[in-house]
Parts: structure tokens; sequence; C-alpha cells
């Protein structure tokens, strides 16, 4: 999308490149953080299958969270099965 | 002396009828619509000359007037010619779509013979479907009779398109009195009508290869920009009404203006209409005038872009004004004519208006009913009373 740019450089009619939402970073939206503790993950893939937005990435053979889609919903958090991400609040 | 090169060509035809041949004149690419009383033969020509090969567009059959907009979106994405038409509540089920086709911006075209909203259900004329439109970003042209709809439907098309403008555009006319009435209609060859409107320049290419978003999210970050390049556009939608107003009276030796005049000149009190009422008023006007009462009529044809230059223009010398609307505002102060008026007029100290409403569900307007209206405005203008809208041919 055209950030910071005038009305009149904009898209007429909004008609962007395919894939412009990538450059929406919703990641800004969130209240709470999920933070993973490592020591207690087993790398179960659960929240990588069941993150919304598919914010849980697979980085070698750990999960880690994309910040910058993650928008905070907790699910991940919630459907843990070792209690190993905690929901932190952000710092505004 | 001009110099038209008008055939003596013309047809006979409703309203609906000859919006279909201009439809089929300018050579759309794709209809879709769904047939609704009283807009039904339109569509119902149209799908005729596409069977008969006299008309090379696609015509999508639809389950509802939403699907046909939907479908009409699609089609001027890809760069389609598009047309669709409509009435009533099929217009307010295509309301959805209404201000997506204009937040897109595509030069859509539609015809809308104007009919009264449900409920109670009613199929006669009278104008809450249009001015239902008013919000939703679409160019608004009003015909008197069959003539002006022929002549304002090609013209829809070459303001639409006009990269300056990439406005959809809707043509209206009063159901059933203009919609069903037949008339002789002048008519230009195809060939002309074809060199006026030209091709439509597609803006886009789709290509898999190289994917565009049409209607992204536009967030608080961009919606706002969208928006002001909206109202960008219908300003530069007046100039372009204008040139091709002119240009169309070069091809057609008809004069097409933003406002009606008849008898303004020494006018000192002015009837203002839109549609097939414009008529009427003229007769009016007339009478009046045997009466020695110096009356003149304004008649909406460009009803958005507000035709507000024109309005301070017209109403230069003429303060006291007899406005005729044929929808009623429900809860507001006032009908979409009289805040118009009011909200264009430059100096509007002076200015005496008062407004009627008239005709809802199609009930008859007659010669008499305007001129005691007319004569009523005086009266209470030199009172100097204030505006309070009034009903005309509601049983009290
Ligand atoms: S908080 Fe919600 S959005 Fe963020 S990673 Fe967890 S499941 Fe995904
Ligand atoms: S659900 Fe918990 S344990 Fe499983 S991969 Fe995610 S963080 Fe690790």
């Amino acid at each position: 999308m055209s950030f910071n740019k005038s009305w009149k450089e904009m898209e007429i009619g909004a008609v962007v490149k395919g894939g412009s939402g990538l450059l929406y970073k919703t990641g800004n939206w969130r209240s709470e953080k999920p933070i993973i503790d490592y020591t207690k993950c087993i790398n179960c893939l659960i929240c990588w299958a069941l993150c919304p937005d598919s914010a849980i990435l697979r980085k070698g053979n750990k999960v880690e969270v994309n910040y910058d889609y993650c928008k905070g919903c907790g699910i991940c958090a919630n459907e843990c099965p070792t209690k190993a991400i905690n929901m932190e609040k952000e710092e505004v | 002396m001009t110099t038209v090169a008008a055939t003596k060509k013309f047809i006979e035809a409703t309203g609906n009828l000859a919006v279909a041949y201009a439809v089929k004149q300018v050579n759309v690419d794709f209809i879709s619509a769904y047939p609704i009383t009283p807009q039904t033969i339109i569509v119902e020509a149209l799908s005729q000359y596409v069977a008969d090969g006299e008309l090379k567009a696609k015509f999508v059959n639809v389950e509802s007037e939403h699907s046909a907009l939907s479908a009409c979106i699609g089609a001027s994405i890809a760069g389609a010619r598009v047309f669709t038409a409509t009435s009533s509540q099929g217009l307010v089920l295509m309301y959805e779509e209404l201000p997506v086709a204009s937040g897109l911006r595509l030069p859509i075209v539609m015809a809308l013979s104007m009919r009264a909203l449900s409920a109670p259900i009613n199929i006669h004329n009278d104008h809450s479907d249009f001015m239902s439109m008013r919000e939703q970003g679409w160019i608004m042209l009003a015909a008197e009779d069959a003539q002006e709809v022929y002549d304002l439907t090609i013209m829809a098309f070459k303001i639409a398109e006009d990269e300056r403008v990439l406005l959809p555009t809707v043509a209206a006319m009063d159901g059933f009195t203009i919609s069903h009435t037949l008339q002789r209609v002048d008519v230009l060859d195809d060939e002309v009508v074809r060199k006026f409107v030209g091709e439509r320049k597609a803006r886009f290419k789709l290509d898999v290869e190289n994917p565009l978003t049409f209607g992204p999210l536009a967030l608080t970050d961009s919606y706002f920009e969208f928006k002001r390049q909206q109202h960008e556009a219908f300003k530069n939608s007046e100039k372009v009404i204008r040139e091709v107003f002119k240009e169309y009276e070069k091809i057609s030796g008809r004069k097409y203006e933003p406002l009606k005049k008849f008898m303004m000149e020494d006018a000192e009190v002015a009837i203002v209409a839109l549609g097939s009422t414009v008529g009427i008023a003229r007769i009016a006007a007339k009478k009046l005038r045997e009466e020695g009462i110096k009356a003149g009529v304004i008649g909406f044809t460009l009803f958005r872009p507000t035709p507000k230059v024109e309005i301070n223009e017209t109403l230069k010398d003429v303060r006291t004004l007899a406005v005729f609307e044929r929808h009623l505002s429900l809860g507001a102060v006032a009908g979409p004519h009289y805040m118009d008026i009011i909200s264009s007029l430059d100096k509007k100290d002076d200015v005496k208006i008062y407004d009627y409403v008239y005709g809802l569900g199609g009930r008859d307007i007659t010669t008499k009913m305007i001129v005691d209206t007319v004569k009523k405005t005086i009266e209470k203008a030199k009172k100097n009373e204030p505006m309070e809208v009034e009903f005309v041919g509601v049983r009290e």
C-alpha cells in the first residue's frame, strides 16, 4: 500500500501490485506478545499449525514468532501442551 | 448556422427502448442485469439484440441484482465496456456493490427507470431509488423524456470512461411515465455514435504473471487519501461533462446543459424539478405568465456532481424558488434539491426557497397543482415565512 504518499500520487482506485498484503505489518495491532520458552518447547508444531496468521515459522529445528504479523491473539499460548508460550504485555 | 451532421433518422421508442438502442449503438462488451419493473424492457431488448447477433456483447444472466452489479464490476476491471439497468428494490439489492464500483473507479453505466421504494410495494415512479444513490460515488444524470435518456445514455459512457473521471454513471428516467411512453426519438447513425464514444481504454491487463490486487485493504493509513481522490474525480468530471455535452451538440444538434432553463431570462419566481415533471412545469410557467406572474423553470439534468456554478449563475436574479421533490427525505429538514441549492449558493441571505414533496409512488402532478403551489410560494416569500416542507397532492 502507498504509505506516506499524498492522495495525488496514490494508485487510482487503490489498484496495487499482487501480494501487497505483505506490506501491512499487522504486528502493530498487538497488545500482548507471545514469548517462547525454549527450555519447555518440545517442537510438537501445534502452535505452528494453529496460528491464524501463520506468524509462527519453522526456523531450523525450532519454532519462532514472526512479530511483523503476529497479532497477539494468544491461541498459540493457549494450545501449547507444555505451556512453553507466555503472553507478555506490549510496551507502548 | 450550425454545422450539425445530424441525420433525420428517428425511431419510435419508449424510454426503455431508447436506452437499449443507445446501448447497442455504443457497442458495449458486457451486460449483466436482472429483470425488474419498470426497467425490464431495457434488458429484454438488449438480450434480443445479442441473441439476434446485432450486438456482439456478452450477456450474463444472473440470479439477482447483487450478482448483476458484481459481474459488471469484474467485467469492467477486465477492461470491458459495461452496462446494467435496474429500478427500485433491484437498485437497493445492488447497494453493497454501488460504492465498490465507484471506489474501484470503474466506468460502469447504469440505466435506472426510477420507481418508488418498498414498503408498501409500489411499482410507479418517484425518485426515492435515484436519490438513495447520492452518497455512493456515481455521476448522476436525469432525463426528462425518451429523447433525453437516449442522448444521456450515450454521453454517460463518454463521461464515465474519460481518464480524468473514471466514475460509474447512472442515467435515470421516470419509471412508466417515460420508460413506457412511446415517443419519437431522433437517433444518430451507429458510426457517428461509435466515433463519438470511441473505444474504452483498458487501464490494466489482467495477467497471471503480473498479478494485481483490486479492492485491497486500506486502513487508517490510506483509506482517507483514496476518498480524497474520488472527490477530485468528481471535480474533474464537471469540466468533462460540459465538454461532452458540447461535443454531443455538434453531432446531434441537441443542446445539453447541467441545468435546463426555461423562460428564466426575466423570471421572478423559479420552479425547480427533475425528470418528466420539468415538462409539466414548463406548461405551468406559461400559464402563470398568462396571469402576469413571471415564472421560469430550472430542470436538473446533472444531479451529481452538483452543478454549483450553474446554480449560482441561474439564480443570480431570481430569489424566489418553488422546489419540487419527488422524494421524501424522511427525518430531514428538506429534500435533496433544496439542500443542494442552498449549499451551492454563494450568497443566500435574500433567497426565498420553499420545498414541496409531490408525486410519491407515482401520484400524478398536474399543471394546476404547480400553478397553485407557485402562487402559494410567492405569498410565503412576501410574508417571509420560514421554510417547512409541504406536501402537494396528498389527502390531508
Ligand atoms: S499470538 Fe496469535 S498471532 Fe501471535 S503467534 Fe500466537 S497464535 Fe499466532
Ligand atoms: S506448541 Fe509449544 S511445545 Fe509445541 S512447538 Fe509450539 S511452543 Fe513448542
